[in-house]
């Protein structure tokens, strides 16, 4: 029997068309194949010889029934894949041009750092880029004259109407309709007489601000650390730094370990840190003018800047390319 | 503002690197911005130490062939003394003399130095030459040639006490920092300043001489001293002036270490009166002006001088420091004497009583101005001085007697002058010590971290406050007189954590109540159109909201223009061409798609951006947001591929495209002909929304084209639109359409209409009377031509009916489809076509 089956498996191998494997399959599995012949010659056997014996002719049967079936199935494929009417195509050849639109980096950098910060409960808001100069400045504690107008070169429209410098209006536009716990974030754009390499006037800034009966400085830290970390990665360090804003108290700036030399220090960040969010605690009195109690409540805010994070993002080393709008600039991203 | 590494050693001792003492003074809120070292290493030029050292001229002797050069003998500590051959102006003058003992700055060959005659900074090796003959080796420095300055007339002379032979470098080797201070803060903007700061964050000691001049040299502080007539008019914008007066001083150059300290600092030295007041000032952060004593007048019949300040009377004339003729408005701070105006409080002196080589009695005023004032008063001057820099900044007040006397004294010392020992001081404005109560539980609450209390006390100690346990449990904080800046609980918070360090600080994530969340249906819709539309392949652009008032008007042609008054000027704009508020995005967008045509064939990009239109009795504009869109160029990219459609994009293009957006948006829009001076006529259409247009689109006119400069020979398609107006509806819910398991049954349909019929009638016309069997309609041919007749066009459909809940038979078709016929025939005159 097994000389049956060697022959049978030999024989199958040598079908490498669709009738040789008809053929073999009559001569083997078919109603007068040698094997159905073998299957019916077992009754001549003894009585105690006939179960063992039937066992392994069927065993045989079945071992060549699937080897028919996989031989067959093998046959078909190889008829698909080079029959006559399929001609073998240049893959090397580019393919048939499909439209990719692109969004803006800008766009994207500013959607990246919302859905981050929307995880953490904060929600988008917009307001007015035309501003009042008792939002832009007076209410966040610069009277007119402040020093600290210094620090933010403006536009002016009118004696009282500026284009807002930064987001931080916002905190009093948004803060004086709703009651605290709130979480808010203000993309926008922004406006100050300042050009160059790294300073642009018109920008983006993206607000951040939370207010609430327990919200604190390492809070602030924990937002900034977990967005920047999230946009460059958990291994890029941030660093928090004392520093001065009117309308918060106290005052920081984080700083991102710079992602052109890794924190080895370069033309873009000199000593291998570059400042992109500024922040604070809300001064208590930004919230009173906000009619918030600052006995009761607490808040932090941020104005992270959108165009630097998103140069230091994509490797741009002039900021005021992204506003230029050249195609072969916006297509890269 | 820069500080000599030198200098700040005089009040602190320093017991870190200087890098690690830069970084702490920058995690703490004094930022270094950069760290310039001077002869040392790190320095762009440093100084050898084996072959520049301290050098002395021991003799001159004529050069035996120049009449311009000397011969120096310099000892610097070597078996021999040197011959340096030189041509310095104050060698010159000395030609023939001997046993001189001047110190100077000696290097030997092989060094590296600027080239003192070079432009600019240029290191040069310094070489044996032979001048004239006599070989030189050596050289004596100028302050150019060691990177101190740029002056390269004589060489430098150093204090009679530097030791011969010892290294440059480590002699007067420095480095300056230099701070970015941001905010109100006088009392940073001084090297002592700074130095209380390095004291309480190393922890280290401060010393307190230099304000302490007074106790050494008691005066006696009168507001009616003897030798001056002292009133405030306006004690609101001066509340404290005091005077003291030196005479008998001889004026002259300062000492050399004092030059070189004012410079290290970017002051230039002038003479040694003025020089002690930029000293003192730079070193306390307390502005000083000298008068000369004589130059200020008695008051009418009075016999001493006087000085009155005073607010300028509208229109006052006085000619500043500078030489310049200004004039003052009624709420500027004069300093005036018996017969005028004699400097601007707190900004700058005047030129006639200015300190001159003549000069031997000074009068030297320290006084306390009103900060926001002083700014206002610089401000409308256009004269930012180191004076109104720090004045504008809110100065301690206390500081005014003791920097007069520490001036003053300065001044006897190096002018030869003596101080009389009394000083002028009328302080109306004196404000009571301010006490803080401070709860440690404040610090807690606001920076997130438990700072122990006696940490707590520690910080705010080393910083001059004065703490106090009261019995509550909180702290009793007096605010020191140089910190106007602390007023509340928070701002001592601020010292806890700066001090303490930020960097040292935990993350922690909020833990307080979660905020209820709500969408912004607006902001949210705007992504969506940006993802439709880059969906479809169009780029976004972003472009500047400042415009030409000029290209603006290209757009509107001859039927309307762009009147600059109805639009927002800004009044300090960067250039003409960015001085209006855009009130369209289509000039920004043609002229992106003129820049990228220099580059590239195809352009198709989009913009969503805002225009502000100003409103009748508002403060503030409008701001919608608008969108617009620009294709032009071939349909599609050239490829290797047959059959790419590279004809140039239509008005059809840029029709599917908003399709397209409408579709994404789940709205329904409807076209119609529409008109806009910027358009080619005829190829405009609006579209509406509901009841609302929401704007154009179409092929731009040709001669707003050619205003833009944009190819010729292919359309330039273009859109605006509202998206407040489009997206008013955005955002309802949209429920399945259920999609039926009947067959559907296909027909064609051809009509004939006349030319002036719209398709979209025609197309309106079939879809309501199918009704809701009728499931598609779709245009697949326009034909006009002789089988339609003149006038005439014909329009092929496709039909598709079918029904939800059965298989519609033969019967029900046919009917329908005579209803069909039978309303466009009996409505737009049409006739079925065979």
């Amino acid at each position: 029997m097994t000389a049956l089956q060697d022959e049978a498996e030999r024989r199958l191998r040598a079908a490498t068309q669709a009738e040789a494997l008809q053929a073999w399959h009559q001569a083997y599995l078919g109603k007068h194949g040698a094997l159905t012949t073998l299957l019916h010659g077992l009754g001549g056997l003894p009585l105690d010889e006939r179960p063992a014996a039937g066992r392994a002719a069927n065993e045989i049967k079945r071992a060549l029934e699937a080897a028919y079936e996989a031989r067959a199935e093998m046959l078909r494929r190889r008829e698909l894949e080079q029959g006559p009417h399929v001609e073998p195509l240049d893959v090397t050849l580019p393919g048939r041009p499909a439209r990719l639109g692109h969004l803006h980096l800008i766009s994207q950098t500013r959607r990246e750092m919302c859905a981050i910060l929307a995880r953490m409960g904060f929600h988008v808001h917009a307001g007015p880029e035309v501003e009042l100069e008792e939002y832009n400045f007076t209410l966040l504690n610069m009277p007119p004259y402040h020093p600290a107008r210094d620090m933010q070169d403006t536009f002016w429209v009118s004696d009282d109407v500026v284009l807002r410098t930064h987001t931080s209006p916002n905190q009093v536009r948004v803060m004086r309709g709703r009651q605290p716990p709130f979480r808010v974030i203000v993309p926008g754009k922004c406006y100050r007489v300042d050009f160059d390499a790294s300073h642009n006037w018109m920008f983006y800034q993206v607000e951040g601000f939370a207010v609430g009966t327990n919200i604190s400085m390492t809070d602030l830290k924990g937002t900034i650390v977990a967005l920047l970390q999230q946009m460059f990665g958990s291994d890029r360090r941030v660093r928090l730094r004392g520093s001065y804003f009117p309308f918060t108290e106290p005052s920081i700036e984080a700083d991102l370990e710079c992602t052109i030399c890794d924190g080895a220090g370069c033309g873009l960040c000199r000593d291998g840190w570059v400042e992109v969010i500024p922040g604070g605690m809300i001064h208590p009195q930004v919230l009173l003018n906000s009619n918030i109690d600052p006995g009761q409540y607490t808040g932090f805010a941020f104005g992270a800047g959108l165009d630097r994070l998103a140069a230091l993002r994509f490797g741009v080393s002039d900021i005021r390319l992204f506003y230029e709008n050249d195609l072969r600039f916006l297509r890269q991203f | 503002m820069k500080v000599p590494l030198s200098w700040l050693k005089d009040y602190v001792d320093i017991n870190v690197s200087i890098s690690e003492m830069a970084r702490r003074l920058t995690l703490a809120g004094l930022e270094v911005e950069t760290i310039e070292y001077i002869g040392l290493p790190g320095a762009e030029l440093e100084w050898d130490p084996e072959r520049v050292v301290v050098g002395e001229l021991c003799a001159v002797r004529p050069h035996p062939d120049a009449d311009r050069l000397v011969l120096a003998e310099v000892e610097y500590g070597g078996a021999e003394t040197e011959i340096v051959v030189t041509g310095a102006p104050s060698l010159l003058e000395m030609r023939g003399q001997e046993d001189l003992h001047l110190k100077v700055a000696f290097a030997m060959e092989g060094v590296r130095l600027y080239d003192g005659h070079a432009e600019g900074q240029v290191i040069r090796t310094l070489k044996k030459t032979k001048i004239r003959g006599v070989e030189s080796r050596a050289m004596v420095c100028s302050e150019k040639e060691l990177g101190l300055s740029d002056e390269h007339v004589d060489i430098i002379y150093l204090p009679d006490d530097a030791p011969v032979g010892t290294p440059l470098a480590g002699y007067m080797g420095d480095a300056v920092l230099d701070f970015d201070i941001k905010g109100p803060f006088a009392h940073l903007q001084s090297v002592y300043g700074i130095a209380r700061e390095a004291a309480a964050l190393l922890e280290v000691e401060l010393k307190q001489d230099v304000l302490e001049v007074l106790e050494q040299h008691p005066a006696e502080i009168t507001p009616t001293p003897d030798f001056l007539e002292l009133e405030i008019a306006d004690p609101d914008l001066c509340p404290r002036y005091s005077a003291a007066y030196i005479k008998g001083v001889t004026i002259g150059p300062s000492p050399f270490w004092m030059q070189m300290r004012l410079r290290l600092a970017g002051q230039r030295p002038i003479n040694n009166i003025v020089d002690i007041t930029n000293y003192v000032m730079m070193e306390l952060g307390q502005p000083l002006h000298a008068f000369d004593y004589h130059m200020l007048r008695a008051r009418p019949g009075e016999d001493k001088p006087a000085i009155i300040v005073r607010r300028a009377k509208e229109g006052e004339q006085m000619a500043t420091l500078d030489g310049e003729m200004r004039t003052y408005d009624g709420e500027m701070l004069l300093i005036t004497d018996g017969g005028g105006p004699v400097a601007v409080g707190g900004v700058m002196g005047g030129q006639d009583s200015e300190v001159s080589e003549q000069t031997q009695d000074i009068l030297l005023e320290a006084a306390h101005f009103y900060f926001l004032n002083v700014r206002r008063t610089s401000r409308k001057l256009g004269l930012d001085t180191e004076a109104s820099k720090r004045l504008g900044r809110r100065v301690d007040p206390e500081l005014t007697v003791k920097a007069a006397a520490r001036a003053a004294h300065l001044m006897a010392e190096m002018g030869g002058g003596t101080v009389v020992p009394v000083i002028g001081d009328v302080y109306p404005g004196r404000q009571p010590q301010l006490v803080i109560e401070f709860d440690p539980a404040l610090a807690a609450r606001i920076l997130g971290i438990e700072v122990p209390t006696d940490e707590i006390v520690r910080i705010l100690t080393s910083l001059e406050f004065e703490v106090a346990a009261s019995e509550s449990g909180t702290l009793d904080v007096t605010v020191p007189s140089h910190r106007l800046d602390v007023t509340r609980p928070v701002d001592l918070a601020e010292e806890v954590g700066r001090i303490w360090g930020y960097d040292r600080f935990p993350t922690t994530l909020m833990q307080d109540e979660l905020p209820p969340q709500r969408p912004n249906l607006r902001l949210e819709s705007n992504e969506r159109v940006r993802d439709v539309l880059v969906g479809c392949g169009l780029d976004e652009i972003i472009t500047y909201s400042m415009v030409d008032m000029e290209e603006e008007g290209q757009l509107w042609l001859a039927d309307a223009s762009a009147a600059p008054a109805d639009y927002i000027r800004i009044v300090n704009p960067l250039s003409a061409e960015r001085a209006y508020l855009r009130q369209t995005l289509l000039p920004s967008a043609l002229n992106t798609a003129r820049e990228n045509l220099r580059f590239i064939d195809r352009v198709a990009v989009f913009e969503i951006g805002s225009v502000y239109l100003p409103v009748k009795g508002e403060t503030l504009p409008n701001e919608p947001r608008h969108l617009s869109v620009v294709m032009t160029g071939p349909r599609e990219s050239e490829s290797w591929m047959t059959g790419q459609d590279r004809t140039p994009m239509d008005f059809y293009d840029l029709k599917g495209i908003v399709e397209a957006l409408l579709a994404g948006l789940g709205l329904s829009g409807t076209f119609e002909p529409g008109k806009h001076p910027a358009f080619h006529p005829g190829r405009c259409a609006q579209v509406s929304v509901g009841d609302t247009m929401v704007g154009v689109l179409g092929e731009l006119h040709p001669q707003v084209r050619e205003a833009f400069e944009l190819p010729e020979g292919q359309p330039v398609c273009t859109l605006e639109f509202d998206l407040d107006k489009l997206l008013t509806t955005w955002g309802a819910p949209r429920t399945l359409a259920p999609i039926s398991v009947h067959p559907p049954v296909y027909e064609d349909l051809a009509v004939v209409v006349d030319e002036n019929v719209s398709e979209l009638d025609v197309r309106a016309l079939i879809t309501q009377t199918g009704s809701s069997l009728m499931r598609s309609v779709t245009l697949f041919d326009v034909y006009r031509g002789e089988q339609a007749g003149a006038g005439k066009k014909s329009l092929a459909y496709r039909l598709v009916y079918q029904a939800d809940d059965r298989t519609l038979t033969d019967k029900e078709v046919a009917k329908l489809r005579g209803k069909i016929v039978h309303r466009l025939e009996r409505e737009v005159n049409a006739t079925l076509r065979g």
